[in-house]
């Protein structure tokens, strides 16, 4: 049996991974993939738990994140089709219509 | 159809010229003239006509007093304050001049201001003030009685600065509205006062409870002493008497018409009226009373003085009427409230037609009011001069002449009072002095104004027919109390006698013991009345005649055969003289001692301090915190995505350091939950 520590340590690191992608990569697609490597990252700590303390909870709620996920993916993977044609680029800097 | 119509529907009285105000205010900036004049003439001509008919009426009813309470205005607790609006004696007396000279000056009106512009505005002011006047004078309570005593200060501020680009005009009705606040404030403390002490301000509740009051409290400075001197500063605000007579003179800016309506025969006796109306209270306040004589006394001889002096024939006038006013008070404070009353309505006639007649001068030669620039128009403006030597010989007391009774009466009333008696007749001999100076200047002697260009011309019918109907009245009107010196009653006083004989008409509910005391002043006049026999009664009236005859004399003697003498005695009294023609410094001193220091205190501490640099401070300060803030952080909303993606992370793991280094037990901010 494999102690919980370690899968909420992996679950850490993932996170943290994908924190560190989130802001530092450019390309829109990687953004995108690295929020699903966070939502991963607590879907694993929510697993691990739920078998920690022998309830169901845990469990639940990843089978809600992952259909908000599933969603979510949709309609960002929408909107980022959309900037693609729309600037011929998936690059986060360029897509600065907002900036002062 | 009620036996009494009209007095059922008595606010028909007041509602008819502020339907008329409405019409010609709202609609009438495009109408011609004449249909102005429909509107104006029509709604005063038919409250006059409304009001006769309540008057017959009430005689019908045997005058009995009538009371109507058509709705209630405000209620809260046990404090009540309606539209009621009654009708005594005394009130048909004041409805009867409010709405006869009232009409009367309307129709002068029409005439004098026919070349003016803002004609429908100057109709809709004077249509607005019968409105307040007559509120004023049926009012059945305190409260609504205000509410007329309000309009009336707000209406003479419209009039007065009807000429309102010009400085002095607006100026004038500033003052005037200013000096009347002052007044104003002493009478709500009295209302608030009476309140306080009866828990009612309805006149019928209020007398009666007055009548019942423990006799400590009506001592030298009793509850109702405080009451009386309170009401009493309104009534000098409102009557132009010592010390808050200034704003009259002043008044004279306004077009002449408003000066006779407003300024001589109805609004500057309101204050007198009120004093009659509450005339139970001050009864029982001696003190107060005593008061009301001096200040009367005072103000009587004070403005005739400077009135002496005077060039502006609208400024004589206006001192005339603030000496007359001070004759009102003084038999109101002497406990003769019918032989006030009597003398003002003759005034309300005399002067009515003095300032119209003088009116009628200033329009004959085109605008001037300095009586040392006309001269010799007694043969060029006949009717205006007949009318006018009527009113003077009224006002000065001349037999037959209504100013005669009514002064007289006055005069009698106070005789006991050497002090008083002695001021009174002094009083009387100066504005004989004074008014036979003003024909004398006006009428005779070499004119004085360019003849080449001004062109002395008599008034049209529409000036005139007013001035002679008053010129009627002012003879008339006295021969009501003629009847006294044939050994008969005083009609006149005998007519009021219900109202102020018998405080409270519901007199039967005071005991015996207070009973004398009600009428402690009356009763003393009454005995002396009684004991003085015809001799003494016509020894008076000639003493009265004789004073008027000796300023009627010297007048002659200085402006018709002495031309000269005049000025010669002007240069050997010259600090008397500028002194009076300066009028004792009194404006001065007021602008010195009230005026420049709240102006001050006005600019430099409540302007500068208060409200520039605190109100208007702060809220700019906020206002530019809010700005400075927002500026700041306004560069956090760069547009770049990815520092909105670290500002996310950061707040991620400052919500986590608080939810994990927060010190346990202590509560969380923002009900984070651990």
């Amino acid at each position: 049996m494999v102690p919980t520590n370690y899968y909420v340590i992996l679950s850490a690191i993932l996170f943290g991974l994908g924190v560190f992608a989130f802001i530092f990569k450019r390309n829109l697609i990687t953004i995108f993939m690295s929020i699903e490597l966070m939502l991963n990252a607590v879907n694993l700590a929510f697993v691990a738990f739920s078998q920690a303390f022998g309830r169901l909870d845990g469990q639940v709620f990843v089978l809600f994140v992952i259909v908000v996920a599933a969603a979510e993916a949709a309609v960002g993977l929408g909107i980022i089709i959309l900037i693609a044609r729309n600037r011929q680029t998936l690059n986060v800097e360029r897509v600065d219509l907002l900036k002062l | 159809m009620p036996a009494h119509p009209i007095l059922e529907y008595l606010w028909i009285i007041p509602l008819l010229p502020l339907l008329g105000s409405a019409i010609n205010g709202l609609l009438g900036a495009k109408w011609p003239n004449r249909i102005v004049n429909i509107a104006a003439i029509g709604s005063t001509g038919l409250s006059f006509l409304c009001a006769l008919e309540a008057v017959r009426e009430f005689f019908d009813s045997g005058q009995v007093l009538f009371r109507k309470e058509f709705f209630a205005w405000i209620t809260a607790g046990n404090f009540r304050a309606g539209f009621d609006l009654q009708m005594d004696q005394l009130t048909v007396v004041m409805v009867l001049v409010v709405t006869g000279v009232g009409w009367l000056i309307h129709i002068y009106a029409t005439g004098y201001m026919a070349h003016e512009g803002g004609y429908y505005r100057f109709f809709s002011y004077l249509n607005l003030f019968m409105f307040f006047m007559l509120i004023l004078v049926l009012a059945a309570n305190y409260v609504l009685l205000f509410v007329g005593w309000e309009g009336v200060g707000l209406s003479s501020y419209l009039l007065i600065g009807f000429y309102f680009l010009k400085k002095s005009a607006a100026d004038a009705g500033k003052k005037a509205f200013i000096v009347n606040r002052i007044g104003d404030f002493g009478f709500m403390l009295g209302m608030f006062f009476l309140f306080r002490t009866f828990g009612t301000l309805d006149f019928q509740t209020l007398f009666a409870k007055a009548g019942l009051w423990p006799a400590e409290a009506m001592g030298q400075f009793g509850t109702f002493t405080i009451a009386c001197l309170l009401l009493f500063m309104g009534a000098t605000g409102k009557s132009a008497q010592l010390p808050l007579y200034v704003w009259l003179p002043d008044a004279m800016e306004g077009p002449t018409p408003v000066s006779a309506l407003i300024h001589a025969a109805t609004m500057v006796t309101a204050g007198v009226y009120v004093v009659a109306r509450s005339h139970i209270l001050f009864t029982y306040a001696p003190t107060a009373m005593l008061v009301v004589a001096i200040v009367g006394c005072a103000t009587a001889f004070f403005a005739a003085t400077i009135g002496l002096v005077q060039t502006d024939i609208k400024r004589v006038l206006a001192y005339s009427t603030v000496s007359q006013l001070g004759y009102m008070f003084l038999a109101c404070g002497v406990g003769a409230f019918g032989a006030g009353i009597f003398h003002l309505m003759t005034h309300a006639f005399f002067k009515a037609l003095l300032f119209l007649a003088a009116g009628s001068v200033i329009h004959a030669i085109g605008g001037e009011q300095d009586m040392t620039k006309m001269g010799g128009l007694s043969k060029k403006i006949r009717w205006t001069y007949g009318t006018m030597l009527v009113a003077t010989l009224a006002i000065a007391g001349a037999p037959g002449f209504s100013g005669f009774f009514s002064k007289d009466a006055i005069l009698v009333a106070v005789a006991g009072k050497y002090w008083l008696y002695g001021f009174g007749l002094l009083s009387a001999l100066l504005t004989s002095f004074y008014m036979f100076r003003l024909i004398f200047l006006t009428f005779f002697g070499k004119p004085r104004y360019d003849e080449h260009k001004v062109h002395a011309h008599e008034s049209p019918r529409s000036m005139f027919i007013p001035l002679v109907i008053l010129a009627l009245l002012s003879i008339v009107g006295g021969w009501l109390a003629a009847p006294e010196f044939w050994g008969h009653a005083n009609y006149f006083e005998d007519f009021l006698n219900p109202v102020f004989a018998s405080p409270t008409q519901s007199v039967k509910t005071i005991p015996v013991d207070t009973a004398p005391r009600v009428g402690k002043f009356l009763f003393a006049f009454g005995e002396a009345m009684g004991r003085a026999s015809m001799e003494i009664l016509w020894t008076y009236a000639a003493i009265a005649v004789g004073t008027a005859l000796i300023g009627f004399l010297i007048a002659y003697w200085l402006y018709i055969r002495q031309p000269r003498k005049a000025d010669d005695l002007a240069k050997s009294l010259r600090p008397a003289y500028t002194t009076l023609l300066n009028k004792y410094y009194v404006d001065e001193l007021y602008a010195a001692v009230v005026v420049r220091p709240l102006v001050w205190l006005s600019t430099n501490v409540l302007w500068k301090a208060a409200d520039v640099a605190g109100i208007d401070g702060t809220v700019n300060g906020i206002a530019h915190g809010a700005a400075a803030i927002g500026d700041g952080v306004r560069h956090s909303q760069s547009g770049n995505t990815r520092s909105y993606a670290v500002w996310v992370v950061v707040g991620a793991i400052v919500l986590l350091a608080i939810i994990f280094f927060w010190p346990s037990g202590a509560k969380t901010p923002v009900g984070l939950v651990r």
